[in-house]
């Protein structure tokens, strides 16, 4: 292997492991581990850093919500009927369709981006509280899949035997439920399930803990096939077999030498399944099996948007472009994990 | 082959009977009282025995799978109802529905054609978009054509179903009123005619195109990209092959064996209904069906419509491990 090889040439296979020859451009390649390689690819991948920045500013307004709601003074579940001088804002004849704006979407200095019909409350504030809705369901469901596929696949894989023949059986049954119907059949049983055992009435606390619930429980199987079979190679490598001869049990070698291994997989998986789930929780809440009023969400958002899409269509507009920006941050974003850290995946 | 096909049906059977299973304890061990749904505003203490012993519901959990099965499983269907008010209820009997008494089949049955025109449409306009794009994108690597297809697959897959949906709905209904609003008198081809009939499904099909379009151009480029750099390629053009038999005759025919199996699943699953599709342009398919089922907690017509929805998408692994073998002759089936 020659030295100086240049970084896009395949450079996770080009870093010298000769450490006799001491350039300086030998020493400045040799001290990097992976992580760093695919580190630096990343920044340098112009699309990763705009979609990273876009998703940063997505997780601040969740944060920040109320301080940014504050900024134009309406609560998302205010009814804005009159303006501040006492003028109608709604048409009472006319179905309640806003007076005024862009389109008829009562879009004004005060409520910058419209007001819902009949209601009235200000779409800009319930969109900037919808994201933290949708973030946190997201979120909460891909972290329950990615640590149930992690778990169950590396059990299956390094056990083997009837554990694995079990839980591939399980796998594959997981994968052929038709899983939005089911999703979608399910959310309410949980949720009456959910009510029973915590004492709690149906509010929306409750519906968001059964979204991420039913979301990560359906989303795991994908995962764990994925993980079992890289844990099924991983279990033969020599490290493993070293560790295990030093007298290392399951729970070390799958822990602290099976999992590191599969962080980059992870990683890949995780990004690209948060986008997936935001998708999810939107079209549950669409259904109306979701997120239930007065929560700002922007599936429940959409919904009753497609009632008004003749008299003001910009209200279907906000939280429709709010979702898939959202969606094609965190596409663009997996992508770019994916390149940096398997180079040879996608783009070949 | 026989026996692998017996082999693998013998399989599908238990799984639909494992799917079955949980779906019927999971539903039914809701605590909602289901008697208390059927009986509606009238209800009292009588009226909610004479209910439970209508439906069985005062029967443990496992007799009332037991006999619901029988209603699957028999040829004769089974009886339902109470003690001098039996009736007949025919093989397939998925239940009668809590809501209205209709048999779920039927329902089933009447909602079924829209499905399929929604699912069949739609599955030829993505495998038509999609592995056009990606072949061309494949062929064309790093050219503008190329990254016009990558971006535009990348754009198809983050579009979420609701939002294309209704950005369709508002330009060619609304706003240029090229197709007019959605009457599901319409999705019935041979009363309306093929144009009402395509303008009906024309929207719906694009809308459930795309994501899977912009996923199957992916798998095309990438397959391709891979398959034009294999040796046999080579081989083929060092024979002194014209371009055109190398590319389709050896490269795309072998590029598109993966694509079989992925499309096979995406069409089975779509047959139990395409959900947000049917809901956003007013199909009265399966999956409007079963939305409308589940917003109106009727146990009977969900817990059908997810059984049946389960039948296809296990009949399409069967089909496309069958078809994979044919295809690809390096697969043996054992």
């Amino acid at each position: 292997m020659t030295l100086g090889v240049s970084e896009t040439q395949s450079p996770d296979e080009g870093l010298p492991t000769d450490a006799l020859v001491e350039t300086a451009e030998a020493k400045e390649i040799e001290g990097r581990s992976p992580g760093e390689i695919a580190w630096t690819r990343l920044r340098r991948d112009k699309i990763a850093i705009i979609s990273a920045i876009v998703i940063l500013l997505i997780i601040a307004v969740a944060l920040l919500a109320p301080l940014i709601v504050k900024l134009n003074g309406f609560p998302p579940d205010q009814f804005n009927k009159v303006d501040a001088n006492g003028n109608p804002l709604l048409n009472t004849r006319d179905g309640g369709i806003p007076i005024g704006g862009l389109w008829g979407s009562g879009t004004s200095s005060e409520h910058w981006l419209g007001i819902e019909p009949q209601n009235g409350r200000d779409i800009f504030s319930r969109l900037v509280y919808g994201t933290r809705v949708s973030l946190l369901v997201a979120l909460g469901g891909t972290v329950i899949a990615v640590v149930l596929g992690t778990v169950i696949g590396m059990v299956s894989g390094y056990f083997g035997g009837w554990v694995d023949t079990l839980l591939s059986r399980l796998m594959d049954i997981m994968l052929s439920f038709p899983s939005l119907l089911f999703v979608m059949a399910l959310t309410p049983v949980v949720a009456s399930r959910a009510q029973d055992l915590f004492g709690t009435p149906d509010n929306n606390t409750l519906r968001m803990g059964v979204l991420m619930f039913v979301l990560g429980f359906f989303g795991w199987a994908y995962l764990a096939r994925i993980v079992r079979g890289q844990t099924l190679s991983l279990r033969e490598r020599e490290f493993v077999e070293a560790a295990r001869s030093l007298g290392a049990g399951p729970n070390y070698v799958l822990f602290r030498q099976v999992l590191p291994n599969l962080v980059p997989t992870l990683l890949v998986y995780t990004t690209l399944l948060l986008p997936t789930n935001i998708t999810a929780e939107a079209a549950l809440s669409f259904l109306g099996v979701g997120i239930k009023e007065p929560t700002a969400s922007w599936g429940r958002m959409i919904s009753d948007a497609s009632n008004w899409i003749e008299g003001n269509p910009l209200y279907l507009f906000f939280p429709g472009m709010a979702l898939f920006i959202t969606v094609l941050a965190f596409n663009l974003l997996g992508d770019s994990v994916r390149d940096a850290l398997d180079p040879r995946a996608g783009r070949s | 082959m026989g026996r692998y096909l017996v082999r693998r049906l013998i399989q599908a059977v238990f799984v639909l009977i494992v799917i079955s299973a949980i779906t019927f304890f999971l539903f039914w061990a809701t605590p909602a009282n289901p008697a208390l749904l059927i009986c509606g505003r009238n209800c009292n203490a009588e009226t909610v025995a004479q209910v439970n012993a209508t439906y069985g519901f005062d029967q443990p959990l496992v007799v009332q799978y037991g006999h619901y099965m029988q209603g699957l499983v028999s040829p004769g269907g089974r009886t339902i109802g109470s003690e001098g008010n039996e009736r007949n209820c025919p093989w397939p009997c998925f239940g009668e529905s809590y809501q209205n008494g209709i048999p779920v089949w039927n329902s089933i049955k009447d909602a079924f054609p829209s499905t399929l025109w929604l699912a069949l449409g739609a599955a030829v306009l993505w495998l038509l978009a999609g592995v056009l794009l990606g072949l061309i994108a494949a062929l064309r690597k790093g050219r503008f054509i190329d990254k016009l297809s990558v971006g535009l697959a990348l754009f198809g897959v983050s579009f979420p179903t609701i939002v294309f949906g209704y950005l369709l709905l508002f330009l060619f209904i609304v706003k240029l009123k090229w197709i007019p609003f959605p009457d599901t008198a319409n999705a019935a081809l041979f009363t309306v005619g093929p144009v009402k009939w395509l303008q009906f499904y024309i929207l719906p099909w694009i809308t459930l195109a795309l994501v899977f379009a912009a996923l199957y151009t992916r798998i095309t480029r990438a397959n391709m990209i891979d398959t034009m750099n294999e040796d046999y390629i080579r081989t083929a053009r060092a024979k002194g092959l014209n371009e055109r038999t190398v590319v389709f005759k050896h490269g795309l025919r072998s590029a598109l064996t993966p694509i079989v199996t992925i499309f096979g699943l995406d069409v089975g699953g779509l047959l139990g209904g395409a959900v947000i599709t049917e809901q956003i342009f007013s199909i009265t398919g399966l999956g409007k069906f079963s939305i409308d089922s589940v917003l109106s907690n009727d146990l009977p017509a969900i817990m059908g419509v997810v059984l049946f929805a389960a039948i296809f998408v296990v009949l399409a692994n069967i089909v496309v491990d069958v078809l994979y073998a044919v295809i690809d002759p390096r697969v043996r089936l054992s």
